[in-house]
């Protein structure tokens, strides 16, 4: 029989330990206090991870972890009260609960809730067990194949190094307003990289993907797809010259490098930045922060995609949140807590790295809409300048609104035509400044092959981002040759 | 093999018998026939408090238990992690990683450590110094912290806050050959980060202490006086014209610098040719001024430890860069064995490693730089540890014969790294403490800017 998601938390999380639902009116009750609070909320959780991976053509590690706790708030006002426990019967929930409970709270107004109310969420992905669905020697198949596919593409591949991961996750959220909220979420990712070799120069390539699906998404081809452009990548890399210095026109091409807006923007819209005033766009809702080819979205509705999420952390549904239209600011992300002191709607941005952290306001998929330009006029419309279309990691400091991030593969402009390969170039600039520097936006947009992570607070989350082919008229770009 | 001194404090630590599930792994894996294996457990505690705008904000208890065990059989591995220290979820553990070795490729490297390398002795280091607070009393630290800050200049307009960290925990480490240590250790902070604001311009610096005796930490209220300080020598900050020009990394960059040299030095990227530092032993990797050296014995030091993560002992020090010429990589036994080579004792990283210096003070240092950039803060990750390319987001000063003459931000460095460190001219010896690594200013005689 099929289970629905709630029949799926209860048995994985609930009924393990005998938790009934009295016992989770008890555990709220603490949490809300005598006094009262604005709100408590619980978050179980269940994550099984595995992991293996290749290097001299043997998956030579493999790694299994099962993690599960809940993690116990209360919010008074702007102060929380967190502790978290690993063992789920009810003393060991209940002591948790004490020590929620004796941090010193006054005013609001949330009481434990009388009746529960069950919300399942409607699904954007299988509710499948990714690491349960496909045997442990087809699982090093997949990576013996990355491994054969790079090899064979081309002779100059000196070693490959690929990673295979699943996480089958169960949560249920249980809030004072008397919610209790269930969601499962696959999500697996593999990744080849590979060190190329000619002439003694050496260079590195990488290409991953995944989602929140079974296994059975990566076939052959897309295997040879991650392999062969990782290789190509590398190869490229071999004829790179130094990158140019100094500030020139930026085209950045479509799907990953939309690295840019989750470091440009994103953070900075992050609510609690935005309540506390300390983030370069503070204040700002209604202004000009970006060229008006701009519309900005953070979207966690899409079907099976990295970023995506049937609903956040606090049980709210995800939404297709307008950040920036037209280049006028819109709104920000919010979570329960940021929201309501703001006086703001939630978004279903509320996220967490697990039971043992706090929720705070997070990124999903954010993405720039499609313009209206060719991406080839784009390319012809500058005179020197750099096209970069591959990324590695990013930086921003939310309060002066300073971004960095750091190209992988880009190549030199020269009269409108893409000539030689630079070596990895960093890009830096001011988020609202440099956004309202794009001058032309194509008509090409494309989300990333789902391999990103976003750090914020020590906490990881999987996001996605996206973005159509974009120029930029004035960037500083970080090379070495004047 | 235990060390009795470090027992007795970790039992004191915590109230869950680490040793006990160690010795069920050990035992259960091998009923399940496996050749070799390795259990790493650890138990910890801890409270974490902050305050913002002078009220109480966040209050979190930690509390976290985790049991690692890897077990090897016809050198194929396999390992699974779990939070769940009862017996049976010990075994659960055990099975789950014994079935993933029989999928795991075989490996002749693969392994425990050889048995003859395990250490002898436990050494008492001096890691466990519990902080006795209560909520209230770290709330009125963090409050105080603060208060210096917002207090310290009127451009201060906002604040991030101050946290006080509190950690005490319990780690044992057991293997097959008969290994097994138990060591109790504990880490605290306060840590400060506050907004300035000039005009619409906004911004944000922080500082932080952390020791793993409390009594050791610097004073609160100095700790947010030095976070309002830099700051405000923040404010104003503006981009430069790209240029080559000699740059001088703070103390707490510069360390960035030999972290990157340590991670092109790891067996594990040298083995897969996927190191900047390949081939490079017994070559000058630095100027003949610089010798890089790790202390693993240091008594009371963040990273000390007598045995290395695989059981092996360290030794009381450990000369990896000599008068500038590499001594050796880094390595386990596993990539040790990859490269025809002894372990050196680092698996799990290398411990309390000490840059030496040419004897100037920072002031000097800036003297030296004369006129160039000074860099306080690296922002990105623009590195490419295969050629050594380096690239990153900078912010700091403009120095002009030896004077600091105005902040800066918006640029980037970029150079080589193999380059950058042949090309140190000078090395402070205003160090920086905190943490792993202890270097003091470092100053490179040029590398390129870009800005506007």
């Amino acid at each position: 029989m099929k289970q629905d998601h709630f029949g799926i938390a209860q048995a994985t999380l609930l009924e393990p330990t005998g938790l009934s639902a009295s016992d989770l009116d008890a555990v709220m009750h603490k949490l809300t206090g005598v006094g009262g609070c604005d709100f408590a909320d619980m978050y179980f959780q269940y994550a099984k991870q595995e992991s293996w991976s290749l290097d001299e053509g043997v998956v030579k590690t493999g790694s299994f972890t099962i993690d599960q706790g809940v993690g116990l708030r209360s919010v008074c006002g702007e102060k929380t009260a967190f502790a978290y426990s690993e063992d789920l019967h009810v003393p060991a929930i209940l002591a948790a609960a004490d020590v929620v409970q004796a941090i010193g709270r006054q005013g609001g107004g949330a009481q434990a809730p009388r009746q529960w109310q069950t919300r399942s969420p409607s699904a954007l992905y299988p509710q499948q067990d990714p690491i349960a669905g496909l045997g442990d020697a087809e699982k090093v198949a997949i990576l013996e194949a990355a491994d054969k596919a790079a090899r064979s593409h081309d002779s100059r591949v000196v070693e490959v190094m690929a990673s295979l991961a699943g996480v089958y996750e169960v949560v249920l959220i249980v809030t004072s307003d008397g919610r209790q909220v269930p969601d499962v979420r696959p999500l697996i990712r593999l990744n080849v990289s590979v060190i190329v070799e000619q002439n003694g120069k050496r260079e590195r390539g990488s290409m991953g993907g995944g989602g929140r699906f079974g296994f059975d998404y990566f076939d052959q081809q897309t295997i040879e797809h991650y392999a062969h452009e990782a290789v190509r990548q590398a190869l490229v890399s071999l004829e790179a010259i130094d990158s140019p210095a100094g500030t020139m026109p930026v085209v950045l091409g479509p799907g990953w490098p939309g690295i840019l807006l989750h470091e440009a923007v994103g953070h900075g819209l992050e609510g609690d930045f935005n309540r506390k005033g300390t983030s370069a766009f503070s204040g700002r809702i209604g202004q000009r922060v970006a060229s008006e080819l701009c519309t900005v979205v953070d979207d966690g509705t899409i079907a099976e995609r990295r970023g995506s999420l049937s609903v956040d952390d606090e049980g709210n549904e995800t939404q297709n949140t307008v950040l920036i239209e037209k280049g006028i600011l819109k709104g920000y992300m919010q979570d329960e807590h940021n929201a309501r002191l703001m006086g703001m709607s939630v978004t279903g941005n509320g996220r967490r790295e697990s039971f043992a952290h706090l929720p705070m306001p997070r990124m999903t998929n954010t993405y720039m809409h499609n313009g209206e330009s060719d991406p080839e006029e784009i390319i012809r419309s500058v005179k020197k300048g750099l096209y970069a279309v591959n990324f590695g990691g990013g930086q921003v400091d939310i309060t002066s609104g300073k971004f960095v991030f750091s190209s992988s593969e880009a190549y030199l402009i020269e009269d409108g035509k893409i000539t030689a390969p630079v070596k990895g170039a960093t890009l830096i600039g001011n988020g609202p400044e440099a956004m309202q520097t794009i001058s032309m936006v194509g008509n090409d947009m494309s989300l990333d092959s789902g391999v990103g992570v976003c750090g914020k607070d020590g906490q990881s989350v999987p996001v996605g981002v996206g973005q159509p082919t974009l120029k930029m008229d004035a960037l500083t770009v970080g090379g070495v040759q004047l | 093999m235990s060390d009795q001194i470090a027992v007795k404090s970790a039992s004191q630590a915590t109230g869950i018998d680490l040793v006990r599930a160690a010795q069920i792994a050990l035992d259960y894996a091998a009923k399940c026939g496996v050749d070799q294996s390795e259990v790493s457990l650890h138990h910890g505690t801890g409270v974490s408090v902050t305050a913002r705008q002078q009220d109480l904000e966040t209050v979190e208890k930690h509390n976290d238990a985790q049991i690692v065990v890897s077990v090897y059989r016809d050198h194929k591995t396999g390992s699974a992690s779990s939070a769940d220290l009862s017996e049976a979820g010990i075994q659960a553990a055990v099975d789950a990683a014994v079935s993933i070795a029989r999928f795991t490729g075989s490996d002749p490297c693969l392994g425990l450590a050889d048995a003859d390398r395990m250490a002898k002795n436990g050494i008492d280091l001096d890691l466990y110094h519990p902080w006795k607070l209560d909520v209230a009393e770290m709330a009125d630290i963090a409050l105080a912290c603060e208060a210096a800050a917002l207090n310290a200049d009127a451009a201060i307009s906002n604040s991030e806050g101050a946290t006080v960290n509190s950690y005490s925990g319990q780690a044992v480490y057991a293997n097959s050959h008969g290994f097994l240590s138990d060591t109790a250790g504990s880490q605290h902070s306060i840590s400060c980060s506050v907004i300035g604001q000039r005009g619409d311009a906004m911004q944000r610096d922080y500082w932080y202490d952390s020791n793993r005796n409390p009594t050791l930490l610097q004073a609160a209220e100095e700790i947010g006086l030095n976070a309002a300080k830099r700051t405000v020598s923040r404010l104003g900050a503006r981009q430069i014209g790209s240029r080559q020009a000699p740059v001088m990394f703070d103390p707490m960059t510069a360390k960035s610098l030999f972290s990157h040299l340590i991670g092109a030095l790891k067996g594990g990227a040298i083995y897969k040719k996927a190191s900047f530092m390949l081939d490079r032993v017994e070559q000058q990797i630095l100027p003949e001024f610089i010798s890089v050296t790790e202390y693993p014995h240091e008594r009371g030091a963040s990273g000390s430890a007598y045995h290395d993560g695989e059981g092996v002992a360290t030794p009381a020090q450990r000369v990896l860069v000599d008068q500038g010429v590499l001594q050796g990589y880094v390595l386990g036994s596993y990539t040790a064995r990859k490269l025809g080579l002894a372990s050196t004792a680092n698996a799990g990283g290398v411990r309390n490693l000490k840059i030496s210096n040419t004897g100037q003070s920072f002031e000097q240092l800036l003297r030296e730089l004369g006129t160039g950039l000074l860099v306080t803060e690296l922002i990105g990750s623009g590195i490419n540890m295969v050629t050594g390319d380096y690239s990153r987001g900078a912010a700091g000063f403009w120095v002009e014969n030896g004077e600091i003459q105005y902040p800066v931000e918006e640029i980037t460095i970029a150079g080589n790294l193999l380059d950058m460190y042949q090309k140190i001219v000078a090395a402070g010896s205003d160090y920086d403490r905190r943490g792993n690594t202890e270097s003091g200013s470092i100053v490179i005689e040029s590398m390129t800017i870009a800005g506007s």
